[in-house]
């Protein structure tokens, strides 16, 4: 008898691709949340695939703190441009500029904290009903009970105990006026799931997540990339690595890594052989920096 | 693991219930633990955690231990979901919490998973909750059902306790619809028949608990005879290369669709043949559950979100009064007459609550028809009436077509999971 059997990633994809799809059907004006790093950019992937050979039928929103890797701005203007999207971009300097809210003093800096605002603004500029992420359940506690439909109040808020119960693939997306939704169409992928289906797709992602060597300087045990961003102290020198990044938000509080790893080929085992090594005696190669923010990002486990 | 070998990984949805005590966390911290699946300064970290406490052995128990914090911090606690990996499978785990909102959580946990772990303690044998455990992942139609006869240290590893409760358990789930049962006596504390062999059980010669999660045929999950496609979207390219293109865009809830097809778009009648299933990669010879794709028709005819395309020799049910068995997951108790909002498939519709039948108790199995408040936590027979026709299968033939959900059109809560019977 002939089998009828998925991969795991073509069952993820076809999951992720009927919430897309769901989206698209039960809001008015849905946007994803698009910041050029790996889990947005396989969202935006798979909104291609669910309405092929249309186009995406929801702008793609950036909320820029104005502090990023040029490398990644250069990607998302490149591939916004190629997928035929519109771009949205909510700016953490206008807000700023707007006195809504106060940019942090110091060393350590950044402007992360101040992107809710940005955002909020930016989806009720927009009227936007429905804001979808790349968020994924296995990044933290918290978000290990999140839903695939997230409820929010009039305030954006979410609360944790008034969820509503989600069973099979029925999704309940009705809201009163003024409430929006977010909604996270690969809530049930890992990293690893990720990369692999990057590797699959063959899907271009920013250079940066590769190894490259770079300036950098390291404080606290964490190496940054040098930029006027941030104010290096004295015993801070710039040195130069090869480094890769595993993650690419605010360049104020996004940590490299040293690694060798210069293909998404080589990403995969680095990020399989982090977990591997790691159980056995400590193996002192490039990968356990990566390992550490792993245990850092899989805490709850 | 190798690149090539991750990629032809399958995927296996399985939940967990059960209540504090009955080692729970413990087996699933054992299942992370020797499937290399959790770093050693994590391990170090519980490992630490434990010896202050003066425990005996490592408490795996720890590293599943959201819950209680959440507990303290007054979080609802209700369904987790876990990841883990071996070379063979990829697993997703439905961790539900035994005490608090007990029959709501596990429901939702069991909707989507194709396997049930149901924990018994050698010790104590089928019990309440045993029973419980066992009606939901039947009541959910979880095609797989995996008895953990756990805490056999404490008994001695004896053949005989498990070889008795394996009998009750038989007699108790041959008045239960379950497909496949398995029983494994185990120890979570100790490690024995969890990912590894038991060297204390020479008698038991059958699989350990990560042998069949890895094993099991989940192929055979989904229903491959009876095609059902409900229509999501319409894509209607606004371009001058696809103008006439009219595409169908959906998630295969049963059977196997092949271009020339001959179908039936429900509720209308209309029939037409399949010319093309449709992916960004190109079309395919053929589509089954649980794909997404877009077909095209060869004939120009009015489809919309709501429709379900069929074969025309074996159509789904096309009704408006509706028998289902529901689980009430709100406060407020269901309203006999009441009006909902119903979503099914990628239908919206309103209905009636014309009867409540009887309520089940989950713990005997008897039918309670003196008492017809249906309050949280409760399963009952209830017969609806909707507004439109609905296209549905049985629930126990098709867990997606057979599916719905109550809505609180005030509140636009989700406030019952409803399996249809007929």
């Amino acid at each position: 008898m002939k089998s009828y059997n998925l991969t795991h990633l073509q069952e993820l994809e076809a999951e992720a691709i009927y919430v897309l799809r769901e989206v698209a059907a039960q809001f008015e004006n849905p946007a994803l949340l698009f910041s050029g790093g790996k889990d947005s950019i396989i969202v935006a992937h798979m909104a291609r695939k669910a309405f092929w050979p249309g186009k995406i039928p929801f702008p793609l929103v950036h909320v820029d703190t104005g502090h990023n890797f040029p490398e990644t701005i250069k990607f998302r203007d490149e591939y916004v441009e190629r997928i035929g999207a519109t771009l949205i971009v909510g700016s953490v300097q206008k807000s700023i500029d707007e006195g809504k809210v106060v940019e942090e003093k110091g060393f350590s800096a950044s402007r992360n904290a101040l992107q809710t605002v940005t955002l909020l603004d930016t989806i009720e500029e927009n009227k936007f009903d429905c804001a979808m992420g790349g968020a994924r359940r296995d990044e933290e506690k918290a978000r290990a009970k999140e839903r695939f439909f997230s409820h929010r109040d009039e305030f954006g808020q979410w609360d944790p105990k008034n969820q509503r119960p989600e069973l099979w693939n029925i999704f309940n997306g009705r809201k009163q006026m003024g409430e929006h939704f977010r909604v996270f169409p690969i809530s049930n992928w890992t990293e690893m799931d990720v990369w692999q289906y990057i590797l699959q797709e063959n899907i271009e992602i920013p250079s940066i997540y590769l190894a490259h060597e770079r300036n950098v300087f390291v404080r606290d045990g964490v190496i940054m990339s040098t930029t006027h961003f941030i104010e290096q102290r004295e015993t801070e020198p710039t040195v130069k690595m090869k480094v890769r990044f595993r993650t690419i938000g605010d360049a104020t509080c996004t940590g490299a890594v040293e690694s060798d790893a210069d293909s998404v080929e080589k990403i995969i085992e680095e990020v399989a052989a982090a977990r591997t090594t790691e159980r056995g005696t400590r193996s002192d190669d490039k990968r356990s920096e990566a390992a550490m923010e792993d245990r850092k990002k899989q805490g709850y486990f | 693991m190798d690149t090539n070998s991750y990629l032809d990984m399958e995927l296996l949805r399985f939940s967990t219930a059960g209540s504090v005590d009955d080692g729970k966390s413990t087996l699933i911290g054992r299942l992370l633990y020797d499937s290399k699946s959790i770093f050693a300064d994590q391990y170090e970290a519980i490992e630490e955690s434990s010896r202050r406490k003066g425990d005996e052995n490592v408490n795996l128990a720890l590293l599943t231990d959201g819950l209680r914090a959440e507990r303290e911090q007054g979080i609802t606690i209700d369904v987790a979901y876990r990841y883990f990996a071996t070379p063979k499978r990829k697993f997703i785990i439905a961790d539900t919490p035994g005490h608090i909102q007990y029959t709501r959580n596990m429901v939702t946990g069991s909707s989507t998973s194709n396997l049930s772990i149901i924990l018994v303690d050698a010790r104590h044998g089928v019990v309440e909750q045993t029973s419980r455990h066992t009606f939901i992942s039947s009541l959910l139609g979880i095609p797989h059902v995996v008895f953990c006869i756990n805490k056999m240290d404490l008994v001695d590893y004896s053949e005989e306790v498990f070889e008795k409760i394996k009998k009750d358990l038989e007699a108790f789930s041959s008045k239960l619809n379950v497909k496949d049962i398995h029983f494994v006596p185990l120890s979570a504390l100790k490690g024995d028949n969890v990912v590894n062999k038991s060297e204390n059980m020479d008698w038991y010669q059958g699989s350990t608990l990560m042998y069949l999660l890895e094993n099991i045929h989940i192929g055979s999950d989904y229903n491959h005879i009876d095609c059902r496609f409900p229509v999501q979207n319409v894509i209607r390219p606004q371009s001058d290369k696809y103008h006439d293109y009219r595409g169908y865009a959906g998630r295969i809830a049963g059977g196997v669709f092949k271009p020339g097809d001959d179908v039936m778009v429900l509720p209308s009648g209309f029939t037409s043949k399949i010319k093309s299933i449709d992916t960004m990669s190109g079309s395919v010879e053929e589509a089954f559950a649980p794909m997404s794709v877009a077909l095209t028709l060869e004939d120009d005819i009015d489809i919309s979100r709501g429709d379900m395309i069929v074969r025309e020799n074996n159509k789904s049910e096309v009704n408006q009064d509706i028998d289902l068995m529901v689980c009430w997951l709100n406060e407020k108790a269901i309203v006999p007459n009441g009006k909902y909002a119903v979503k099914h498939t990628s239908n919206d519709v309103r209905c009636i609550v014309k009867e409540v039948k009887y309520k089940v108790n989950i713990n005997t199995l008897h039918r309670i028809e003196d008492d017809k408040s249906v309050k949280m936590n409760e399963i009952a027979r209830i017969s609806i009436r909707t507004t439109k026709p609905l296209m549905y299968d049985k629930y126990s033939r098709n867990r997606t077509t057979g599916s719905l959900i109550l809505i609180d059109e005030a509140t636009n809560e989700t406030v019952g999971a409803g399996m249809i019977i007929e």
